[in-house]
């Protein structure tokens, strides 16, 4: 989910801008301070690299699901669990210049429950753990003994889940290894996903409790410097094909110049081949009225190489993130070519 | 044709420019006491907001811990992830050179809303700094206390001064107490299906932490009530101008109109005039206004700062709210003033003399027609004070009752004056007081704005000076024992209650828990028996022995509050189980409140431990000296009764400066107005004085008559006015604030302070007859002679 790489770098600039702080804050377009970089060729080392990365400026791990209750409804899931580091350094209590933010929400096809959270490293209110894995903020939780099998829990003022999560296939790697290029000059992130949970538990709604099944992507990215001064907003597509096979593509809206677009094709059994910009696109068919503007909640997907060209279509399109920085982010059916459901995420509307 | 019409209109003013001047003093008078007023509110409540929305937490709920210890940061962070939205505050006095700073540590991620940290016409709240520096946001007043710290101090004017906030990091550091949370905010917003609190943490609402503000919310609103008064008094004396400047323009309306000028346009040049003037008027008010409050506002803080603890910042800022409110109260002033006069120009006869007599006829008429109207309003006050409910109700019966007497006072004064002549016999007493009668009309709106004045006088200075002993005695009750104080730890209060029991002073310990009862925050005390309580506690209603009944466990005493809103009385029981043996009056207290004894209790809630102590000795310096000797108590932890009670008084002492200087200056206005409705007769009146003084009188008799009627009218009214002030006191002490706070304040009468009223409203009376009085006798006798070739 790399352009949530922007929704963090802009959370972080305002909560540093409007929020009291006793750390420094430099502005985080310019350049890394002193974070780390990624840097193609790496080697992942797991469990290791499932928990924390406090030397890089931000990081999520960012889960979104498509389920189906017993009579058929079909609802969306999202939990994601943000590091934003305002110095590339972990220091106990207060001190910490970590802050970490998480957000839940649940789309059913009327209504869109969201809440947030917000919390400063250095005092164990929210973090990541590798092993056993657990990622946490206040009562929220994605816990388990490694990846393969976690619990899931979040809450609001008027919804609650607590899920069951179970990996059916192996990690996939965006880009080059993971390593995932964002702009044309070279900016990039550590970008790996699991594409493949399956999922099962309950929703508390203001109705009442429901059982759901359904599919789950975890994705894993973390970075310094991930998007250029000028790429200002995003369009961000994962699609689980009714055939098995899954792709997900993004737009990266550049104010100086040309968009910038990526994409990864998965296969059912994790095999992956990354597209570079302009392979895939995407053009924005049907506008709503969400939250005071025009959103386009009606799209068409296109990767030719691989035969795609898909209409996608929000399950609610009132799935708006009434959060600190907010955005689009729900449960979508795909239809054309192939047919299968996935997760749309827009920004900078 | 408008344009000469225009400058026919204006050249009265030329021509006479003391009027103008009246007019304009009056208007801007009035304007300024009514955005004075309106600017300290404004000031205090923005001073409140302020403080409330991070310190107090204002709307939020707040969770510290029942045994009175700091909260961990660990304990903190395990009710987070228990689900609690909670957000740490740790704060502490910083003392530098006898300057007291309250530091306030928050934690902006966790503070509910975020929006805490900002003011609502200030730029967020800045604490970072970009070279990596520890910030302190501080009223630049304060900033000094923090020299020396590794600190930068950002000074900021919205800051209340003695309250300086950082981050829990910085305050952690710069306090010396890490690992230390003084409480919790509590979010509004809780997750579904939330544990309950652990049995350690107290939970208090919001309700509670607002006892002394609600006072401060009472001092406002009575503060609003005198200002709208006084302008109502204002407003008389536009009137008074207006009307007098239309009396002696009747012969330029007359020929303008002769001239071809429309009727419609004239009325639309002189309601331009007035709206140019009421501008003028409302401009220069409000800058005085600004002059008024900026010199009250130090006292008025001082006041509330008492109160409620030290929340105001003495500086006064330019806020839209009450500038705007009073140019437009000006201007609506004006054209309720101005609005007769157009009136009657729109039903002026194309050929009109000037006939005061007849003027005085219809005078009379109106006069019958008020005294209806009064009557109107009377009963529809009682109406509201029958089937009304609210504060709305409060108020509207004020100004049915006050609108309703000054309505009244024309006829009511026509016949006092007419008793008056019935006992005076012979010919120039008889014609003294028929003359009085007859100038009635011309003067009975400035007497009007003379009684409001003097009744809202007497009505606030009632109000305050019953406040002032009620308070008192709030004082001698909440604060019988001579020491209080707070330990910090179960450890402590023993090690503290032992030596005190050593030395042979009382020890009487405080405790409580929060509850709800009828759905409403209310507090449960434990009291220990003994002579303090017996002998201070104003009760209002009890059973027989009910200090003996109390303390076997009998039953409860309640406050007033609650009593009031639950409807219980000595006999009933409330819904703890606890049979009502009393009710106690509990001033400034919004919740209700419990007291039953400390057995009772202790049985009741094991788990509460006792931290604070009332402290009865014969020597409270001496003993505080070897407590703090002894023991390690924090500044705050000891409290000396006396100081705090002086400080109270001394509050009190200023607040009669404010009410003081509030009743000099109404009283100002109506003699303003009292002068203007003089000079306006006296130059219509001529032709009634010349053949009085044809048949023998000097001038410099006539202008002592003059000045005595004068006395007379005012005596006259003074007198009414005390009723009206009363009743006026009575409406705002015992509806108005039982309405908006549940608790009654008992009426104290002060007739020293009516006296003095009175004769004040004499010497005004004097003062503005001084002047008419001293042209009519200085008037030449050619000027009487002509009245009677010219004229007549």
């Amino acid at each position: 989910m790399n352009a949530s790489a922007f929704l963090a770098a802009a959370l972080a600039l305002v909560l540093s801008a409007g929020v009291a702080l006793s750390q420094s804050f430099a502005g985080l377009g310019s350049d890394a301070e002193g974070f780390a970089l990624p840097e193609r060729g790496y080697v992942f080392d797991f469990p290791a690299d499932h928990g924390a990365h406090p030397a890089y400026r931000i990081e999520w791990w960012y889960l979104t699901a498509n389920l189906t209750g017993a009579d058929g409804v079909e609802y969306g899931l999202q939990w994601t669990l943000f590091r934003s580091a305002l110095a590339p350094e972990e220091r106990p209590g207060w001190r910490s210049p970590q802050l970490w933010l998480g957000h839940a929400a649940v789309t059913t096809p009327e209504a869109h429950y969201v809440a947030e959270r917000r919390a400063r490293g250095g005092i164990g209110q929210a973090g990541v753990i590798a092993h056993p894995f657990e990622a946490w903020i206040d009562d929220w939780q994605m816990a388990g003994a490694d990846m393969q099998r976690m619990r899931l829990t979040a809450r609001g003022a008027e919804f609650a889940y607590d899920m069951r999560l179970e990996a059916q296939g192996p990690l996939i790697f965006h880009g080059e290894n993971g390593y995932s290029q964002k702009s044309a000059s070279g900016r990039a992130s550590y970008y790996y996903s699991q594409p493949f949970f399956e999922i099962a538990g309950t929703l508390t709604l203001p109705d009442g409790p429901v059982e759901v099944t359904g599919q789950a992507w975890l994705d894993r990215e973390w970075a310094s410097q991930p998007l250029g001064a000028s790429q200002i907003s995003w369009d961000w597509f994962s699609m689980a094909f009714d055939d098995g096979n899954r792709l997900m593509g993004f737009t990266l809206r550049d104010s100086a110049g040309p968009d910038y677009t990526a994409a990864t094709w998965i296969e059912p059994d994790g095999t992956t081949t990354a597209f570079p910009d302009g392979a895939f696109s995407a053009e924005a068919l049907t506008e709503s009225r969400v939250a005071g503007r025009e959103i386009p909640t009606r799209w068409r997907a296109v990767l030719p190489e691989k035969g795609v060209d898909v209409t996608v279509e929000a399950i609610n399109p009132q799935a708006w993130m009434a959060t600190s920085i907010p955005y689009w982010e729900g449960p979508v059916r795909l239809s054309g070519s192939h047919r299968g459901r996935g997760y749309l995420e827009m920004t900078g509307y | 044709m408008t344009r000469l019409g225009l400058g026919a209109l204006l050249s009265h003013w030329r021509h006479n420019p003391w009027q103008l001047a009246t007019l304009i003093a009056g208007l801007a008078l009035a304007t300024a006491l009514w955005s004075g007023v309106q600017a300290i509110n404004a000031e205090a409540r923005v001073s409140y907001d302020r403080a409330a929305d991070v310190v107090s937490g204002r709307g939020l709920a707040q969770i510290t811990r029942v045994d009175g210890a700091k909260i961990r940061t660990e304990e903190y962070v395990s009710l987070r992830r228990t689900g609690w939205q909670v957000s740490p505050i740790l704060e502490g006095e910083v003392q530098r050179g006898g300057r007291s700073v309250l530091l306030i540590g928050i934690e902006p991620m966790t503070l509910p809303g975020g929006e805490g940290t900002q003011d609502d016409e200030q730029s967020p709240l800045e604490l970072e700094d970009t070279e990596g520096a520890d910030v302190i946001s501080a009223h630049p007043d304060d900033a000094a206390v923090f020299e020396g710290l590794d600190v930068t101090v950002r000074p900021d004017t919205a800051r209340v001064p003695g309250r300086a906030l950082a981050d829990i990091a910085v305050a952690e550091d710069v306090l010396g107490r890490p690992d230390e949370i003084s409480r919790l905010l509590v979010a509004p917003e809780q997750p579904l299906g939330l544990d309950p609190l652990p049995p350690t943490y107290r939970l208090t609402q919001t309700g509670d932490q607002t006892d002394v503000a609600r006072l401060t919310e009472s001092f406002h609103l009575n503060l609003t009530a005198f200002g709208l008064l006084s302008f109502a008094v204002g407003i008389f004396i536009v009137y008074g101008a207006v009307g007098l400047a239309f009396e002696q323009r009747r012969a330029v309306f007359r020929t303008l109109r002769a001239l071809g000028l429309p009727l419609r346009r004239l009325m639309a040049l002189l309601a331009l005039e007035l709206g140019v003037f009421a501008l003028v008027a409302g401009a220069l008010g409000v800058a005085l206004g600004y002059l008024i409050a900026a010199a009250l506002l130090p006292d008025v803080a001082a006041t509330l700062r008492g109160l409620y603890g030290a929340d105001i910042s003495g500086q006064l800022r330019v806020r839209p709210a009450w500038w705007l409110s009073g140019l437009g109260m000006a201007l609506a002033g004006t054209a309720l003033a101005g609005a007769a006069a157009l009136f009657k120009l729109a039903r002026l006869p194309l050929l009109s003399f000037n006939h005061p007599r007849a003027m005085s006829m219809h005078a009379d008429a109106a006069a019958r027609w008020l005294a209806l109207a009064a009557g109107g309003l009377f009963g529809m006050g009682a109406v509201i004070a029958i089937a009304g409910q609210g504060l709305f109700a409060g108020f509207g019966l004020l100004a049915c009752l006050l609108i309703g007497a000054a309505f009244c006072l024309p006829l009511t004064l026509s016949a006092a004056l007419r008793l008056a002549g019935r006992w005076h016999h012979g010919p120039l007493a008889e014609w003294f007081w028929a003359d009085s009668r007859q100038q009635l009309p011309g003067l009975s709106m400035a007497l009007m704005a003379l009684l409001l004045a003097m009744a809202a006088n007497i009505g606030v200075s009632t109000m305050v000076s019953s406040f002032r002993l009620t308070f008192t005695g709030y004082l001698d009750q909440r604060l019988s024992s001579e020491l209080y104080l707070t330990t910090s730890s179960p450890g402590q209060a023993e090690a503290v209650t032992r030596y005190l029991d050593d030395t042979g002073a009382t020890v009487l310990p405080i405790v409580w828990q929060d509850l709800r009862i009828g759905g409403l925050p209310a507090e449960i005390y434990g009291i220990r028996d003994h002579t303090t309580y017996r002998e201070n506690w104003p009760l209002l209603q009890a059973v027989p022995q009910v200090w003996d009944r109390l303390a076997a466990g009998e039953g409860a005493l309640i406050n007033e509050q609650l009593s009031r809103r639950l409807a219980l009385n000595p006999g009933d029981t409330l819904e703890t189980g606890d049979r009502v043996l009393g009710v106690y009056s509990d001033y400034g207290n919004a919740a209700g409140q419990v007291v039953i004894s400390e057995t009772a209790f202790k049985a009741r809630y094991p788990q509460i431990e006792t931290l604070r102590f009332g402290v009865r000795t014969a020597d409270p310096d001496t003993l505080a000296a070897a407590l703090r000797e002894r023991f390690d108590l924090r500044e705050d932890a000891l409290i000396n009764q006396a100081d705090l009670k002086a400080f109270s008084l001394s509050v009190f002492e200023r607040t009669f400066a404010v009410t003081t200087a509030l009743n000099i200056l109404t009283l100002a206005v109506a003699a303003l107005a009292l002068l203007i409705g003089l000079l306006t007769l006296a130059s219509l009146r001529l032709p009634q004085l010349a053949p009085v003084w044809a048949l023998g009188l000097t001038p410099r008799h006539l202008a002592g008559m003059e000045l005595l009627r004068a006395v007379a009218l005012a005596a006259v009214t003074g007198l009414l006015a005390v009723p009206l002030g009363l009743a006026l006191a009575w409406v705002l002490l015992a509806i108005v604030n039982v309405e908006a706070f549940g608790w009654r304040l008992p009426m104290f009468l002060f007739p020293a302070e009516y006296a003095r009223l009175g004769a004040l409203t004499l010497v005004a009376a004097v003062l503005a007859a001084a002047w008419p009085a001293l042209r009519l006798s200085r008037t030449p006798p050619d000027r009487l002679l002509r009245v009677f070739s010219n004229e007549r």
